[in-house]
C-alpha cells in the first residue's frame, strides 16, 4: 500500500533536512529518504574555522538539525534506496515500500569525479572524500601515510583535515595528463585556479594558496619557476610540477611513481622517483548527482560553472515536471550553507502551494534572499563563476517559458 | 589507525563491539560502518574482482561506486561504506574462488 505525503524528500543532507524542517514546522506531512543510516550527508564531515567566528562542526550541525526532524515528526525512510519515479509522483524504494506525493524535492548532493591513474583500484586508493568521511566522520586514519593527487577546494580542505588528525600527508601532486583529469594535469591552470580562492578561506592552506595566487608576478611567471621540490604549506608539500604516473603495490598500495613535468609541461620521465605511502587519495571534483531527475524525466542542461549536468529549474527551484522541485549540489556544487538555504527555500514555496502560509510571497522572499547572502558569504567556492552560473539558468529557464 | 585525540573533535568516547572478517574476531565501535571498523583494523582488502580476481577496497565511501562489497550474515553484496557493523555481525569477503559470481 503506498503511503501519502504532503512532501516527500529524497536525500537528508542539508538541503533535504532544511526543506524538511521548514515544510514540517508550517504543517506539512513530509516523508525524508536517505540510503544512510544517518541523516546529514556529507555535512556530517566537515570541521573547519569560520573567519571571525568558531569551528564549523557539520556534524554537531546535523545532530542538531536531526533532532528537529524528529521533534516535528518528519518521518525518516533511512537505509532505502530510491530505484524509480512514477507520475504523479509515486516513489518505489528499494525494499518494496511506495510513497505518494504531489511534491517531491531531490536533495541527493553531488558525487566525486574519478580520474583513472594506473594502480587506482588496489586496495589503499579511495576518493578524497571518502578520506574524509573515514577521518572526520569515524575517526580512523585513511592511511599513515597519504600522497593526494588533483589540487581544488576539496582536496586542500581535506589534506587539512587529514593533518588535523595526525596523518602524515606526503604531497599533493597533479595527476598525469589523460581524457580524464585534463585541466587538472595542467601546472599553469592550476596556479589561475588558485588565483580563484578566497582570501577567506576556513584553513590556512587555501588562505595562503589564495594569496599567492593572485601576485601577478606568480601568475606571470608561472610554473617555470615554480619549484620543483614543491612548496610546503602548512607543512603539507604542494606540486605544481609533479605528477603521479602510476601507484604501486599487489595487495595493497605501498608507494607512488612521480614524475617531474618540464617548463613546457611534459612529463621527463627520467627523473622518476618512488616514495613510499601506504593510502593515495585522488580528486577529481565534484559533479551534482542527478539521475532521479532524468528518471522523472525533468530537462537537463549543461552549465560548466555548476559543475555540469544539471535538471533546468525555475527560479521557485521547480523543474521542467511540475511538482518536482530540487535543492542543493544536485542544482549545481556549492557549501553546506547554501545547500541548507535553498532546502529551505524550496520548503517555504512548497508550503505555500499547499497553501500552509499566510504570509507566503514574504517568506519566499526572505527566503531567496537568504540563499543569496549564504552565496555572496561562501568561504569556500567550488567553482568561482558560480553566480553567472545561477544566472545561465535562470536564463535559460525564461527563454523556454518564452517557446 | 583510530584518532583517539583530535583538536577540534575531541577524545573518542563510543561503546565497543565485536565483529568477525573471514572467521576472525576484530573490535568495533558503535555506530561505524563495516568499512570504517576493518579500516580501523588495518584491513584495506574488502573483496576480489570478478575479472582477474584482482582485489578491491573502499573507494567513493558514499555508497556509489560498489567496490566494497562484502558478505554479511550470508546477506551477498552488501556496501561496507554505508551498513553500520552491529554486536557479533559475521562479515565475508567476496570473490576469493574462482566458482565465485
Amino acid at each position: 500500500m503506498p503511503m501519502k505525503y504532503d512532501l516527500v524528500i529524497i536525500g537528508a543532507g542539508p538541503a533535504g533536512m532544511g526543506a524538511a524542517i521548514i515544510a514540517a514546522s508550517h504543517g506539512a506531512s513530509v516523508a525524508l529518504v536517505d540510503e544512510n543510516p544517518v541523516p546529514g550527508g556529507k555535512l556530517r564531515g566537515q570541521v573547519y574555522k569560520e573567519p571571525k567566528a568558531n569551528w564549523w562542526i557539520g556534524q554537531e550541525i546535523a545532530r542538531n538539525m536531526e533532532k528537529e526532524i524528529k521533534q516535528l515528526g518528519v518521518t525518516c525512510f533511512l537505509e532505502r534506496e530510491v530505484w524509480a519515479i512514477y507520475p504523479k509522483w509515486k516513489i518505489m524504494l528499494n525494499n518494496g515500500e511506495q510513497l505518494e506525493s504531489d511534491y517531491v524535492v531531490l536533495a541527493t548532493g553531488a558525487i566525486e569525479k574519478p580520474i583513472p591513474i594506473p594502480g587506482w583500484t588496489t586496495p589503499g586508493v579511495m576518493a578524497i572524500g571518502a578520506a574524509q568521511v573515514m577521518a572526520n566522520i569515524h575517526r580512523v586514519k585513511p592511511g599513515n601515510r597519504v600522497a593526494i593527487i588533483g589540487i581544488d577546494a576539496l582536496s586542500l580542505t581535506i589534506a587539512y583535515d587529514l593533518k588535523m588528525a595526525g596523518v602524515d600527508v606526503v604531497g599533493i601532486y597533479l595527476p598525469p595528463f589523460n581524457e580524464f583529469s585534463l585541466d587538472k594535469s595542467n601546472p599553469l591552470k592550476m596556479i589561475a585556479y588558485l588565483s580563484s580562492l578566497s582570501h577567506l578561506a576556513p584553513n590556512p592552506i587555501l588562505k595562503l594558496l589564495g594569496k599567492l595566487g593572485k601576485q601577478a608576478s606568480v601568475q606571470k611567471l608561472g610554473v617555470n619557476y615554480y619549484p620543483p621540490f614543491g612548496m610546503r604549506v602548512w607543512g603539507i608539500p604542494l606540486h605544481l610540477r609533479k605528477a603521479v604516473v602510476q601507484i604501486l603495490g599487489d595487495e595493497l598500495v605501498e608507494a607512488i611513481k612521480v614524475t617531474t613535468i618540464d617548463r613546457s609541461g611534459e612529463l621527463e620521465t627520467k627523473q622518476e622517483k618512488r616514495i613510499p605511502v601506504d593510502c593515495v587519495c585522488i580528486s577529481g571534483g565534484l559533479y551534482p548527482l542527478v539521475e532521479l531527475a532524468n528518471v522523472a524525466g525533468c530537462a537537463f542542461v549543461y552549465v560548466e560553472d555548476l559543475g555540469g549536468h544539471i535538471p533546468l529549474y525555475s527560479d521557485e527551484m521547480e523543474t521542467t515536471q511540475s511538482g518536482i522541485f530540487v535543492a542543493g549540489n544536485s542544482t549545481g556544487v556549492e557549501g553546506a550553507k547554501v545547500a541548507m538555504a535553498q532546502g529551505e527555500l524550496v520548503g517555504a514555496i512548497i508550503s505555500n502551494r499547499l497553501g500552509l502560509l499566510k504570509h507566503g510571497t514574504e517568506l519566499i522572499k526572505q527566503a531567496k534572499e537568504k540563499v543569496n547572502v549564504a552565496r555572496k558569504n561562501a568561504v569556500i567556492k567550488f567553482h568561482p563563476t558560480i553566480e553567472s552560473g545561477r544566472e545561465k539558468v535562470l536564463h535559460l529557464w525564461n527563454e523556454k517559458a518564452v517557446k | 589507525m583510530r584518532i583517539n585525540k583530535h583538536p577540534i573533535l575531541g577524545k573518542l568516547d563510543r561503546k565497543e563491539i565485536c565483529i568477525t572478517y573471514n572467521g576472525s574476531d576484530y573490535q568495533a565501535y558503535e555506530g561505524e560502518t563495516i568499512a570504517a571498523a576493518l579500516l580501523a583494523n588495518h584491513i584495506r582488502v574488502l573483496r576480489y574482482s570478478e575479472k582477474g580476481k584482482k582485489p578491491r577496497g573502499i573507494y567513493c565511501g558514499i555508497g556509489h561506486c560498489y567496490e566494497c562489497r562484502v558478505t554479511v550474515d550470508d546477506e551477498r553484496s552488501v556496501r561496507a561504506c554505508v551498513t553500520v557493523v552491529q554486536d557479533k555481525m559475521k562479515i565475508r569477503s567476496q570473490g576469493m574462488y574462482a566458482n565465485e559470481i
